[in-house]
């Protein structure tokens, strides 16, 4: 199954904390497309997800300055 | 499942982010309910340290007012509050840091006779007392009844600490009865350096976060000891003993026991 999650609004730390709330409340294997401006969220999120055991399959960009990382869990 | 307001979310985001702790592990920090006995120099950072984390349900032990001479290390209290019961000024402090803990107050000290009732609510218990009776009594009760428990004390420069985990080497098994009273000064007769508390106080409260969320390795069958003159740190193993008087093989403390206090710990509890 494949979630969605919007952080473009959010600032560093929040960005990945919400990102692991989501995480937490999917099931094993799921997807999570997790939408993001670039600069600190698009540099930590995909690596802190992969430091803390997550699955980084794609990370792309929308349009403008949003990009979607997809995550599995 | 995981239902963190914004509010728990920005307040909880520097647990959250640790891969250790994370939203499951926030969640069963609220979900634990820890007690602490002893809202004095080690009572006082566990307290305020647990709320911080926002340990769901936190009861205090405590049959004392506050003193003057507290504030030097009881940092849970503060000036206007000497004179008020020392489990009212730590709630309030406590609710101060988090409202979203509940703090259900004891205004009265530990005993054989109100100890199991007391625990019995808890899935921790913080020992923060300042006298060997009291020390025994929640080794004893905590044993009986199953509970795991953090043990602490300070005196002058010196601390130590270890955690029992059923199962693991209880306090008896490392001193097996109480010093005769009066024959160990306590922190009213000796002195303590007030920031000694919160370096044992602060170990405690990790110790408690980390037992509820699973995480690391507890100081289970060791005693850890540190002298802050030269701030050397020691980790003495201990073992659980067959022939403990209490969680050994054939037990001969097999009720809880009220032992002699020390005269000035009797002065300082009557007043």
């Amino acid at each position: 199954m494949t979630h969605t999650l919007d952080i473009t609004k959010e600032h560093c730390p929040m960005t990945f904390v919400k990102t692991k709330l989501k995480l937490a409340q999917i099931a094993e294997g799921d997807i999570l497309e997790v939408l993001l401006t670039d600069g600190e969220p698009l540099n930590n999120v995909p690596r802190s997800a992969t430091e803390q055991g997550f699955k980084v399959l794609d990370i792309s960009k929308v349009e403008g300055n949003i990009h979607k990382v997809t995550i599995q869990k | 499942m995981f239902d963190f307001t914004e509010e728990e979310l920005t307040r909880y985001s520097r647990h959250i982010l640790l891969k250790d702790v994370g939203v499951e592990g926030q969640e069963k920090i609220r979900e634990a309910k820890v007690l602490v006995v002893g809202a004095g120099g080690l009572g006082a950072p566990v307290a305020m340290y647990l709320a911080a984390a926002g340990i769901g349900t936190i009861g205090i032990v405590d049959g004392d007012v506050v003193d003057l001479s507290n504030l030097q290390r009881q940092i849970i209290h503060t000036t206007p509050d000497v004179g008020k019961p020392k489990v009212e000024s730590a709630k309030e402090t406590m609710n101060a840091i988090n409202p979203h803990v509940k703090v259900v107050t004891h205004k009265d000290f530990l005993w054989a006779s109100n100890a199991l009732d007391i625990i019995k609510d808890y899935d921790f218990v913080i020992d923060g007392t300042d006298n060997f009776p009291v020390k025994f009594l929640i080794n004893d009760a905590c044993v009986m009844a199953g509970k795991p428990f953090s043990h602490g004390g300070i005196l002058r420069f010196e601390g130590q600490t270890f955690t029992y985990v059923p199962g693991h080497a209880c306090y008896r098994c490392m001193f097996k009865t109480p010093p005769p009273p009066n024959a160990v000064p306590t922190c009213s007769q000796a002195g303590v350096l007030g920031a000694i508390a919160g370096m044992l106080g602060t170990i405690q409260a990790a110790e408690a976060l980390k037992y509820i969320t699973g995480v690391g390795e507890l100081l289970t069958d060791k005693l850890l000891t540190f002298n802050a003159k030269t701030m050397d740190f020691r980790k003495i193993n201990v073992k659980r003993r067959e022939n403990c008087p209490l969680c050994g093989e054939h037990p001969t403390v097999t009720q809880l026991i009220d032992y002699e206090q020390g005269t000035c710990d009797l002065a300082s509890h009557k007043k």
